[in-house]
């Protein structure tokens, strides 16, 4: 391991001042940032820890949204009442993710920012990686691609986003409000987070020294929420393929939907043209079915992750299903 | 960054080191503090065997920079035997066979002792659910499913403690 700095900052504004030189990082639960450290993917000079700042509370909002704080743990947010009542498609996806210990230490902003688990980005010794190397060549377009995305690819970089927590975040539009050198400012998360384009580790649009304070989840009334997962084993891994999906159902039609997946893309995945596609219909599996090859339409498999598509397709259709039923 | 040096609690005692900051806990435990009963599985985050509790908290010691567990209280593995007295979770594993090699035994215990503490009585998908963190290559889980069962169900499995 390299030589650091290491801060310890009470305050967001001392957190974002300490932060804004080259080479900083944040360092919340660690799970993603120790892991790369220790593998020499990450080598930041200046760790800044923010796990001082008063950054841990939920709280209901006015308008009956609730607003997340950015050091609230994975295990914490999964269980709280408030999202165990009104937005299980988040509850669901964070107990799917990871292990009890590190959801334990993970928290909401870290999961945000949590790095693709490809395996030729966690290894420095494995060959060219753009998001790596900047420049350097794609080692998993020709090589182990299995697991790596299928949607929002680019001839620079395949990776997966791998997170849970974030894909039904998308489906419930959740808002980052994020503190930084020129001020405070809130994205929606459906534009926070880039594609690879020829760009690949530049990942979202934090700009350096930004923190991110909290998240807002805007109110889900009367929805129907589902997260489905599906993985090569029944805990405790990476999604091949998820979908969480948040639906207002009158009178068996489709009032309005909203579905994201996970485990595909290269981004959390907004699935809008499946959302067109099941609007004021009714909820039947054929429309199901419709929806899940709009969502899929754009798919673009490598040597042997083709299996993806159909994959991501029943599992689009099946949390549809359950969410609806 | 040079040594630092920090205070923590661990099984009671309160003690003090001098490690490099990104020293990993695990290494802290086994190396400066002679408490090898906490085991290195993946160092990843994947198996879980380094599983001990921060400040009641069910955590991975191969994640935690020392840094990270200044002022924290840490329960290990040893802090479950009183003297020759192995507590309950320890005897049944023995009992129904939850051990073979033991390399993600004192992980298992761990997670298991954080388990009845919350859940004196779990049911088999809670346990399951409880130990979905711990890795084991050797037993095939049943084993250790049936030695935590037998646990719950004895005298003291929650109240034995130093
Ligand atoms: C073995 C293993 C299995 C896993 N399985 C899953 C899984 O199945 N599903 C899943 O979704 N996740 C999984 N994860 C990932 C896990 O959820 C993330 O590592 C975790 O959420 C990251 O949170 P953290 O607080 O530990 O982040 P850290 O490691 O502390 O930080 C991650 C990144 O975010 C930055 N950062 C942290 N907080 C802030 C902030 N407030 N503002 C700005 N930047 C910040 C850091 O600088 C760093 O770049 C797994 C991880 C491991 C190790
Ligand atoms: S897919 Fe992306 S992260 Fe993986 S090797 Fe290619 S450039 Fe690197
Ligand atoms: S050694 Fe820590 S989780 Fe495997
Ligand atoms: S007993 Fe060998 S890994 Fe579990």
């Amino acid at each position: 391991m390299n030589q650091f700095n290491y801060l310890h900052p009470a305050s967001t504004d001392q957190a974002v001042s300490s932060a804004s030189s080259d080479g900083s990082k944040f360092i919340a639960g660690g799970t993603t940032l120790v892991d790369l450290m220790k593998l020499y993917v990450e080598n930041p000079s200046t760790l800044v820890d923010v796990n001082d700042l008063p950054l841990a509370q939920v709280e209901s909002l006015p308008n009956g949204g609730l607003r997340v704080g950015a050091m609230v743990r994975n295990s914490d947010l999964a269980f709280h009442p408030t999202v165990k009542e009104k937005y299980a498609v988040l509850s669901e996806a964070l107990l799917s993710g990871a292990s009890p210990q590190l959801r334990n230490m993970a928290t909401t902003g870290g999961n945000l920012l949590q790095r693709t688990r490809c395996p030729y980005f966690r290894d420095v010794t494995a060959g060219p990686c753009n998001k790596r190397n900047p420049g350097t060549g794609c080692s998993a377009i020709d090589g182990f691609n299995r697991t790596m995305a299928i949607l929002g690819t680019s001839d620079h970089c395949i990776a997966t986003h791998p997170s849970d927590m974030d894909v039904a975040m998308t489906a419930l539009e959740a808002l980052i409000f994020i503190e930084g050198p020129k001020g405070k400012r809130s994205v929606p998360i459906n534009d926070f987070y880039k594609l690879p384009g020829d760009t690949p580790h530049i990942e979202n649009v934090l700009e350096p020294g930004e923190l991110i304070t909290h998240v807002e989840i805007p109110p889900a009334i009367s929805t129907k929420q589902h997260y489905l997962k599906l993985r090569d084993r029944a805990s405790y891994e990476f999604a091949l393929a998820s979908a969480a999906v948040v639906a207002r159902v009158e009178g068996g039609h489709i009032h309005s939907v909203r579905i994201a997946m996970g485990g595909v893309g290269t981004r959390p995945w907004r699935a809008h043209e499946a959302e067109a596609v099941l609007t004021g219909k009714p909820a039947t599996p054929a429309h199901f079915q419709a929806a899940a090859e709009a969502a899929l339409r754009g798919a673009k498999p490598h040597t042997e992750n083709a299996f993806k598509v159909e994959l991501a397709k029943r599992c689009v259709i099946r949390a549809l299903k359950v969410a609806t039923a | 960054m040079s040594d630092c040096r920090i205070q923590l609690t661990i099984n009671g005692q309160q003690t003090s080191v001098e490690a490099p900051p990104m020293k990993r806990l695990l290494d802290v435990l086994r190396e400066d503090l002679d408490l090898t009963g906490t085991k290195e599985g993946c160092g990843e985050g994947e198996c879980g065997s380094c599983s001990v509790r921060m400040n009641g908290e069910l955590v991975n010691s191969c994640m935690v920079p020392i840094l990270q567990a200044h002022g924290a209280h840490i329960e290990t593995v040893e802090s479950l035997a009183i003297d020759a007295e192995l507590h309950p979770l320890q005897k049944a594993f023995l009992e129904c066979g939850g051990a073979q090699c033991g390399i993600c035994t004192p992980g298992m215990l761990m997670a298991a002792t954080h388990l009845i503490a919350h859940n004196p009585n779990p049911s088999l998908e809670q346990i399951r659910e409880g130990l979905a963190g711990n890795l084991c290559r050797c037993t095939g889980f049943i084993k250790i499913f049936d030695s935590v069962i037998t646990a719950a169900a004895m005298e003291g499995s929650r109240t034995h403690a130093r």
